[in-house]
């Protein structure tokens, strides 16, 4: 769907850069990348710079950045473009699916997005540009962007440790700076994704998306919260920001 | 930043932090934070990160620190200049952001989990 967006928009000189947030880098990514083929810059980051760097929170979302380098609009949800005959239909999970599974699916359900508002505004902008009331002043894109203080920072140095960490195969020790991260930066949901992903609960193709103790061991589960307790005690209908013209 | 030893030449400690160290201080975009002095080559980490408020957070038994970002202006950007962010393809080919002027952008973070 974005890149059918990106080949009609970039002969009006617009560019999509993706970039997948996983401390397994290319690995965890790759599967996704290559049945996707992109035509476009396909980028990995394996210790969330786009958080420490844009203030990214959460996934999927977008940074709008001019052509002189400047960005016009901060890290912000972005939903997949509108479809003609509006949401694909629920599609019937088959009887063993797990009950976990089908709980998060129910939860998934109920997030809000505005997906015709920011795609017109991002249509508008790339006809536009400077002009488009959608590209946000420097104190604007400055003032919008994520409440940072000194805890805040300090979370980010927690997470690109335990990365890095995790990538050297030092789990144990990764999941202490984890935790760190999401005590000191409680509103990230890739910093909680994240390292819940990387707890191996159970197997097979769903494994990364369990994300939540075990049935049988709750007591190993090594952090606070869990995809389906946090969700549920924040509500599904606030897991993006509303979109702001 | 991730850095494997507490000094680190100047070059390396603009391009992991984003912040250039001139003259006038430390500067990113049009925000500088004045120095005491000129912190030299290579750089003392500890020291010019308590300078500039810069969290450094230490795993001592793999030797391996992370320099966090700044938050002197209370929020994640520090200015609406774009950083010039590296990051690797599937292939491990660097592709620098900066690459990109001439056209409009967007960003788009996703992760498969």
């Amino acid at each position: 769907m974005w890149q059918a967006l990106r080949q009609e928009l970039h002969p009006k000189g617009f560019e999509l850069v993706t970039v997948g947030l996983d401390a397994l880098g290319a690995d965890g990514c790759r599967p996704f990348i290559e049945a996707a083929q992109p035509q476009h810059p396909s980028l990995i980051d394996a210790h969330h710079v786009l958080a420490e760097a844009f203030g990214v929170t959460n996934i999927p979302q977008s940074i709008w950045i001019d052509e002189q380098g400047m960005i016009v609009r901060p890290a912000e949800t972005a939903p997949a473009p509108p479809q003609p005959g509006g949401r694909p239909p629920r599609v019937d999970m088959p009887s063993e699916t797990p009950q976990r599974f089908k709980d998060i699916m129910t939860e998934a359900a109920k997030i809000t997005q505005n997906a015709e508002a920011y795609h017109a505004a991002l249509r508008d902008w790339v006809e536009k540009g400077a002009a488009s009331r959608f590209a946000l002043s420097p104190e604007q894109v400055i003032a919008r962007s994520r409440p940072r203080n000194a805890d805040v920072a300090l979370g980010h140095a927690h997470f690109e440790l335990a990365c890095e960490l995790e990538r050297r195969g030092h789990h144990e020790a990764a999941v202490q700076h984890f935790r760190e991260a999401h005590r000191l930066v409680p509103d990230s949901w890739t910093f909680r994704r994240q390292a819940w992903s990387l707890e191996q609960v159970v197997d097979g193709p769903l494994a990364r998306f369990w994300q939540g103790p075990s049935p049988d061991h709750p007591e190993d589960w090594p952090y606070e919260g869990d995809w389906l307790k946090d969700i549920r005690r924040e509500g599904a209908e606030n897991y993006n920001d509303p979109w702001q013209p | 930043m991730l850095l494997n030893d507490l000094t680190v030449d100047r070059a390396s400690f603009e391009a992991g932090t984003g912040w250039q160290l001139k003259p006038e201080g430390a500067c990113k975009g049009e925000v500088c934070v004045p120095l005491k002095a000129d912190p030299g080559d290579p750089i003392d980490v500890p020291a010019l990160a308590a300078q500039m408020g810069l969290p450094l957070v230490a795993e001592a038994a793999h030797s391996l620190w992370a320099l966090g970002p700044e938050s002197i202006g209370g929020r994640a950007l520090t200015t609406a200049e774009a950083p010039d962010l590296v990051l690797p393809d599937l292939n491990g080919q660097a592709f620098r952001l900066s690459s990109l002027k001439g056209q409009k952008v967007l960003v788009y973070a996703w992760a498969p989990y």
